[in-house]
């Protein structure tokens, strides 16, 4: 750090009226040692963490947790990397989303897992397993699953005609879109989502990004990786025949009305949405269904959209604890199951597979009541099946958040007044990301 | 000694006993005492950071090769970017239409309730000014239910009838937002001017009247002068906060479709998404810095000398 | 400024001009009916107008028109939010349960936002306040080396873009070991540019120099003659300054986004915002209803605060009137 010298000077003066204030700066914070008592500062949005920390805490009580929402996804990226540039403040634990791992991994953030994981890839379900991993290192614990699926509102298939377990292909899910839109629904919404875009592209087998071992050589292949190329091929044919809402958010006040009023009818997206659905749609409520991701070309891959980890920042000083508390968290039977009660999808091969979890029928609401959304469906035994279905080792870029945030920028044209095409669009921003990803000081091809 | 005994306590008598002529010396440096205060919390919350990030802007770093001296190259990219011009451009454009409406409406109601021609003077003085109080997340909220094209009010008015607005449509966006930040300001700008109304002293009506002004003549000749005043200073915190647009077109990002609103939107936008999705905080200085010289620039070609005046 | 008005004391001259804005008040009433009864308009007291005030009252309309649309969602259940129209109310009144609902959420957590919003807006607005009018009064009436640049340096300051300026001021911050406490809000709050410029304009309008003059021949510290004297005269523009101040503090977003990573320490507008959001994430709970709702609470405190200070501002404006 260049500038801390020049702020150093700057802070002196300032440190006067700090002391006039009674404002007294932290010392360091004691390095732990076996039992010890420590606490762990933790940060995390995810809800259901809540429960599973209390399970935490019952099991080793000398180890406090301070649970902290430091922001939703990018505000605490944010947080992060300013808690990083100031050098303290960062906490012990953060969640980090699957997509954002290897770029904290390569700025060396985070804590190398590899000599305490040995053997632990046969503990979770395989593509999530591998989206700890960069440079096969594990840089995180699961937690919280997205692989993707086929959500669909029964009631306005029939209408129109449609039986969606019968959609394995892209072909056959263009058609069942024109048959949808002619009843007046749309079969997916989409403007502009980048983390579908990814998606999509992993279940397509492409593999767009490459990074050299010494994380100096980059390369950004948009425009000739054949799996990107044909998604993109695919769903300009659905926005040209007005056959995707463009103009309908995600997670905005119209997308949650779509859906529930039936004009928006169904939903490529992760398995973590029943919880969601149950909420923002519930005139639908035993109206949906699930079945498998349709595939270019019918086979039964799959990819996440969604899910993240639990990672130890590499500042921290209280490695030992952290670990015990991440993996608690994300291997404990007692806070799986408590995750799971409260509404996310299992990481883990046992969970998944076990009997109780593939029987659930319900799904529970806001206020705590288990409602049969998907009509009877043992939806879990699907979305376990789509799990298992994941591609392992697809790679995001090292600077996944950046290229996410400006995604719309460049391609957004291509959904909202449609001036532009995908294809454009797409190269478009691989220019800007190699522009930038110089700019980072990388070697980009 | 005229002064009331009152006012007059033992400190005074230890204060008299120090020669007259030691406080005429420091005479000058007494302000000081007073502005002090500000003066530090000031130089802690504002100068320092600014001193830091004018420092920041001559280097660059990157997530390969840390950070390195830069000189010049953060400006120079600067002013090749066409994403910070045409956000430059943008902030232009809502200041020039949006500030003057705004300033424009809350002269007219300031003079409306100054009137006294009013039934309930004082429930529209409280109505027009609440917006002010609804903090910018939760205005933006509510305006951009009200939007909706296809669930929000407009929805419901379309379908009254039969046409097709779409008030988040990217042509028509700026509008909308200057709809909304002209409802959370005009309030605002109206307590200005109304509280420089209320300084004309009364005396100055009675004798206008006597000599036969009509309301007119008043608010032209007596009104108006006043409100110059203050005019100065409002289109100068204006023209300020429209250049720094930022809260109203971020939170709506999440709610319009694809490109409507980009990540580079507005400068303040463009230095947010730079310096914290973009690790690129020693460019978002440079672009604070340079964006900093031209509001000033053009708050001083509009109004500062007008100020100056005023404050003599 | 005659003489003999120094021969009064402060409170002496308070008190007759509390008498003199009464007898105006009296007068216009009684001018004000001898008018409306007459026909006989009067610049000073005119007629009411039906006309203005009907169009006024269409501007007061487009004010009022949001709070509509707060208050009524405020009475509604998640699922009528999400299912009912947006300007009418749903099948269910739910407006209470929502407040206890938004008091009790996450431990009553709201509880704790509030008070610490409370504690910033005491602290943070009422020092902004305090630091504006020693800052305005010493602008107005001290020639003090530097004087001049004050201000320039004040509107150049806040002229860069806040954002880019977060950066440094975090770091700033963390150096000094003051971000997640209290003082990362507080600090930032306490300058007011406006509130500076305001206490300027009314300390040169409202403190004549030569009272000041007077109590400095007399030999009064500048601290008692600013205490004793010029700050009653001040009233009218400490009401306005405080109320800008009160105003901004309690709707500070960003700043306190960046500084505030304990929950325990955020204003209402993070803490909503953070409820907001929470329902944007995979297994997050949709809490529209609170989230509506807790924004109708965090409205409503400013608005009775401006009731409650608009009282002493019209007294206030009346005795500020009186510059002769």
């Amino acid at each position: 750090m260049k500038h801390a010298k020049g702020l150093k000077r700057l802070v002196a003066c300032a440190g006067v009226l700090a002391m006039f204030l009674g404002v007294t700066a932290c010392g360091g914070s004691k390095q732990s040692s076996g039992d010890e008592n420590v606490e762990l500062n933790v940060w995390a949005w995810e809800p259901t963490l809540k429960a599973a920390t209390k399970e935490f805490e019952k099991k080793y009580p000398n180890i406090k947790i301070k649970l902290q929402n430091a922001g939703t996804a990018k505000e605490q990226y944010t947080a992060l990397d300013n808690a990083f540039q100031a050098g303290k403040g960062a906490p012990d634990v953060a969640q980090i989303e699957l997509y954002a791992l290897s770029q904290y991994a390569i700025n060396d953030r985070l804590t190398d897992l590899s000599d305490r994981t040995k053997g632990y890839s046969k503990f979770y379900n395989p593509g999530t397993w591998n989206s700890v991993l960069v440079n096969k290192k594990p840089y995180g614990l699961p937690f919280g699953s997205g692989a993707m699926a086929f959500f669909y509102n029964k009631d306005v298939f029939d209408k129109a005609g449609v039986d969606a377990t019968q959609i394995k292909t892209w072909d056959q899910y263009y058609e069942a879109a024109k048959k949808i839109r002619a009843v007046g629904s749309y079969i997916a919404a989409d403007s502009g989502d980048a983390g579908f875009f990814d998606a999509m592209i992993w279940q397509a087998n492409g593999h767009p990004y490459k990074l050299s071992a010494d994380g100096k050589d980059l390369s950004i292949n948009l425009d000739t990786d054949k799996g990107t190329q044909s998604f993109i091929k695919w769903w300009q044919k659905m926005i040209d025949e007005d056959l995707v809402d463009t103009k309908t958010v995600i997670w905005t006040e119209d997308w949650n009305k779509s859906l529930n009023n039936g004009k928006l009818a169904s939903a490529l997206i992760g398995c973590w949405i029943p919880t969601t659905l149950v909420n923002v749609a519930p005139d639908q409520a035993g109206k949906w269904r699930v079945t498998t991701m349709p595939t270019q070309d019918g086979s039964a891959v799959n990819s996440n959209h969604g899910g993240s980890s639990l990672a130890i920042m590499a500042s921290s000083k209280k490695t030992d604890a952290a670990y015990k508390y991440i993996d608690f968290i994300s291997r404990n039977q007692a806070s799986i199951d408590a995750r799971v009660a409260g509404g996310s999808f299992p990481d883990d091969v046992k969970t998944t597979e076990s009997k109780k979890f593939k029987e659930a029928t319900t799904v529970k609401n806001t206020k705590g009541d288990d409602i049969e959304y998907f009509g009877g469906q043992k939806y879990n035994e699907v979305l376990a099946k789509a799990a298992s279905d994941v591609i392992p080792g697809h790679a995001t870029l090292p600077f996944e958040v950046y290229a996410r945030t400006v995604f719309a920028d460049d391609v957004g044209s291509a959904y909202t007044d449609k001036k532009i095409t995908l294809k454009q669009g797409v190269d478009a921003w691989q220019k800007h990301l190699k522009e930038y990803g110089k700019q980072q000081g990388f070697n980009v091809h | 000694m005229t002064f009331s005994k009152s006012a007059a306590g033992p400190a005074d008598v230890a204060n008299n006993q120090q020669p007259s002529t030691v406080n005429k010396h420091r005479r000058d440096w007494r302000g000081w005492k007073f502005m002090g205060p500000f003066a530090v919390a000031f130089l802690l919350v504002f100068i320092i950071p600014i001193i830091y990030a004018i420092y920041i802007s001559f280097f660059e770093k990157r997530m390969v090769g840390g950070t390195v001296f830069a000189g010049l190259s953060n400006y120079k990219r600067l002013f090749a970017d066409g994403h910070f011009w045409s956000s430059v451009g943008r902030v232009s454009a809502f200041t020039l239409i949006q500030a003057p409406l705004c300033l424009f409406l809350a002269a007219l109601l300031a003079l409306a309730i100054d009137s006294m021609r009013l039934h309930g003077t004082k429930f529209f003085r409280i109505s027009t000014f609440m917006p002010y109080a609804v903090p910018a997340v939760v205005s933006t909220l509510i305006w951009g239910f009200m939007y909706g094209a296809k669930y929000g009010l407009v929805g419901s008015f379309n379908s009254w009838t039969g046409l097709h607005l779409d008030l988040l449509a990217s042509n028509i966006l700026l509008v909308s937002i200057g709809n909304i930040v002209t409802w959370e300001y005009t309030g605002y700008n109206m307590l200005i001017f109304y509280s420089s109304l209320s300084t004309i002293p009364h005396s100055l009506y009675e004798a206008a009247a006597i000599d036969g002004a009509s309301e007119w003549q008043i608010v032209r000749r007596i009104k108006m002068p006043e409100l110059r005043g203050s005019l100065a200073i409002t289109v100068i915190f204006s023209i300020i906060g429209s250049f720094q647009l930022f809260n109203e077109p971020s939170i709506m990002q999440n709610m319009v479709p694809g490109n409507t609103i980009t990540s580079y939107y507005t400068p303040n936008m463009y230095a947010y998404s730079l310096s914290f999705a973009g690790n690129q905080s020693n460019y978002a200085a440079a672009l604070a810095i340079v964006m900093a010289v031209i509001t000033m620039a053009i708050a001083y070609a509009v109004q500062l000398n007008s100020l100056k005046e005023q404050m003599k | 400024m005659t003489s003999d008005i120094l021969d009064e004391s402060p409170s002496a001259i308070r008190a007759r001009e509390r008498r003199r804005a009464k007898r105006v008040a009296r007068d216009e009433r009684a001018e004000r009916k001898r008018a409306a009864k007459n026909g006989f308009s009067n610049p000073a007291n005119p007629r009411r107008s039906m006309t203005l005030t009907l169009v006024t009252g269409i501007f007061a309309l487009y004010c009022l028109f949001p709070f509509a649309y707060l208050i009524i969602n405020a009475t509604k259940t998640q699922s009528d939010f999400t299912s009912t129209f947006g300007l009418w109310f749903g099948h269910t009144f739910a407006l209470w349960d929502n407040i206890t609902t938004v008091f009790t959420y996450e431990d009553g957590i709201f509880g704790r936002w509030l008070l610490n919003t409370l504690l910033y807006v005491v602290v943070g607005a009422g020092g902004a306040t305090v630091l504006a009018i020693m800052g305005g009064y010493a602008l107005a009436k001290f020639a003090f080396p530097g004087r001049k640049a004050v201000f320039a340096v004040v509107l150049g300051s806040i002229s860069v873009p806040g954002i880019a300026l977060a950066v440094p001021q975090f770091l700033l911050f963390a150096k000094m070991g003051l971000t997640n406490t209290p003082w990362a809000m507080i600090l930032p709050s306490l300058i007011s540019p406006f509130g500076l410029y305001l206490m300027w304009i009314f300390s040169e309008q409202a403190v004549p120099t030569e009272l000041l003059e007077a109590a400095r021949v007399d030999g009064a510290g500048e601290f008692r003659t600013f205490l004793t004297i010029s700050l009653p005269l001040l009233a009218p523009g400490i009401v306005t300054t405080a109320l800008f101040a009160i105003v901004a503090t309690w709707n500070n977003y960003f700043l306190p986004l960046i500084m505030l990573k304990d929950a325990n320490w955020y204003p209402l507008t993070i803490g909503l915002n953070q409820w907001k959001n929470q329902a944007n994430t995979a297994g997050g709970h949709a809490i529209q209803n609170l989230v509506i709702t807790g924004s109708l609470i965090t409205v409503v405190p400013l608005m009775i605060a401006f009731l409650i200070l608009q009282r002493y501002w019209q007294s206030g404006l009346a005795a500020g009137a009186v510059k002769e």
